[in-house]
Formats: structure tokens, C-alpha cells, sequence
């Protein structure tokens, strides 16, 4: 029942819009800071939080190619939060399967 | 398979899954607005849920518990946003303490529950939940993991005999 920090941190990331948008726009593995900054309109100190935030919940890092410094996406921190939606998925799939035979038992009942 | 389609956006923490029933609309709102009908597929097999306040309508506040294997009683409730008989429910299910009362500590996920007619004898219901950030999440898979053993099909048998444990 414990849920493990590292989980709560990455929902806590993907919380925010603009947090899932750096996210998406970090796949590529293109852009620094100062050109993600551009996206939004807010500050560069708020997008640089944002960032951090991001950073701290493992889903991106930064990464040195020559002389600059890009922001991507770890695929791994992605993924936990897939494998639970996969079970949210499994949920969800029983409640239907009882929903249907609940259905079809008053079907017969009603006939 | 009543289940025809299944959309999940890890990105967003969505899922959204839409299914075809042989029933009128206003048959399949009452699975959700009849509470003896709700907690008789709401709650896993494991998990059987009871709601002790129900009541499907704007403002209105809905409470339930599921019982555990071992007794334990995690509580919920429902704050109802939107509620369109027979066709649109919206509400948003949080965790609450022992005296009912909502628990702050987990954020609530938002539920969107669609349904209409797709023809005069077959209905379609989409269910979009959209997950909050936090433990919650993992809260409630604490539940789902028993659904993931037992609910899907009934194929309890399959899973042990292939060595699978929770």
C-alpha cells in the first residue's frame, strides 16, 4: 500500500499542463532551456522551475551535445506511469465484464 | 468482448475505454444510478464495494466503502459534477477517512461516463478517467492488482498455473 516516492513524484510532474508539454517537446532531445522557454508565456525562471521539477522526478534529464545543454525525455520515467494505466486498463475491463452479466441476468429475469 | 476500444496517454494520465452493451441507455444508467446495481460490479471480486449514500445529481455527495480479503475497509466517495440521466455522468472519486469524511492527503480522480444509443437495441458507454497526481493512484491499484488476478475473465486458474503472484 506504500506507494514509493519515485512514483508519487512523477504523477506530481505530469500534474501540470505545461510540465506534460516540456515532456512531449523533450523526445526530441533538441532544445535547451532557453529555446523551450520560447514555447510559454511565462517567465524563463518559471519554465526553468518547471524544468527542475521535471528533473527531480526523473522524467528528463540534461544532456551535454558540443557546447550545449538539451533537455530529454527519459522513456523510462514514461513508462512506469504506462504500467499502471495498464492495470487501471484491467480494472476497468472486470467492471464491464460484471456491468454486461448484470444486464443479461435481468434480461432473463425480466422474460 | 464487450469492450471495443481502449485509449491510454501516459503523458496525460488519461484512460479512456468505451463499450457496447444489448440494453437501451437507460438501462446501462442504471447500473451507476441504482446503488444495489453499482456495487455489485464497482468493487473487484475481492474488493465487494457498499454504498451507504447514493444519489446521482448535480452537488450531490456519494459515499461507499470496499471490504478486503482480510476485513479492512478502505473508504471513498464521489463528488457528483454533472449528472444527465440517461446520458452523461461526471464526478470526481476521492479517498475518505474512517469517519467518512474526505481524505486531503489524495488527490481525486475525475470520471466522464458517456452513453447513447447506437441503434434501438445496443448501446455505447465511454468512460474517461483522468488521474490525479499522487498516491492515489497507486491507492487504488492496491485494489486493482486483485482485479488484475481475478477479474478480467475468471482466470484464476490460468495465472496460478503459470506461477504469476501478487
Amino acid at each position: 500500500m506504500t506507494p514509493t516516492p519515485n512514483a508519487d513524484h512523477i504523477f506530481a510532474a505530469l500534474a501540470d499542463a505545461t510540465r506534460r508539454d516540456i515532456v512531449l517537446r523533450a523526445l526530441s532531445g533538441r532544445e535547451g532551456v532557453a529555446e523551450l522557454a520560447g514555447h510559454y508565456p511565462m517567465s524563463f525562471a518559471a519554465v526553468q522551475k518547471h524544468i527542475a521539477v521535471l528533473e527531480r522526478a526523473g522524467l528528463v534529464t540534461k544532456e551535454r551535445t558540443g557546447r550545449r545543454k538539451v533537455v530529454l525525455t527519459n522513456i523510462e520515467g514514461l513508462s512506469l506511469a504506462r504500467g499502471l494505466l495498464d492495470q487501471y486498463e484491467s480494472l476497468w475491463r472486470g467492471r464491464v465484464e460484471r456491468m454486461t452479466s448484470l444486464i443479461t441476468t435481468s434480461e432473463e429475469t425480466d422474460a | 468482448m464487450t469492450v471495443t476500444a481502449v485509449h491510454k496517454d501516459a503523458n496525460a494520465l488519461t484512460m479512456t475505454l468505451t463499450a457496447e452493451f444489448d440494453a437501451s441507455p437507460t438501462r446501462v444508467w442504471e447500473l451507476w444510478a441504482d446503488p444495489r446495481q453499482l456495487e455489485r460490479w464497482w468493487g473487484p471480486p475481492m474488493y465487494p464495494a457498499t454504498f451507504t449514500k447514493h444519489a446521482l445529481a448535480p452537488g450531490s455527495h456519494v459515499e461507499y466503502h470496499m471490504t478486503g480479503p482480510s476485513g479492512d475497509q478502505p473508504r471513498g466517495y464521489w463528488d457528483v459534477l454533472e449528472a444527465d440521466p440517461p446520458r452523461r455522468l461526471v464526478f470526481l472519486d476521492g479517498f475518505a477517512n474512517a469517519d467518512g469524511s474526505p481524505n486531503p492527503d489524495f488527490s481525486r480522480n475525475k470520471g466522464r461516463v458517456t452513453i447513447e444509443p447506437i441503434d434501438e437495441r445496443r448501446t455505447r458507454m465511454s468512460i474517461e478517467f483522468q488521474y490525479a497526481s499522487t498516491p492515489a493512484m497507486e491507492q487504488y491499484l492496491a485494489m486493482g492488482m486483485e482485479e488484475g488476478l481475478t477479474g478480467a475473465v475468471g482466470q484464476v486458474d490460468a495465472i496460478l498455473a503459470e506461477g504469476v503472484t501478487a
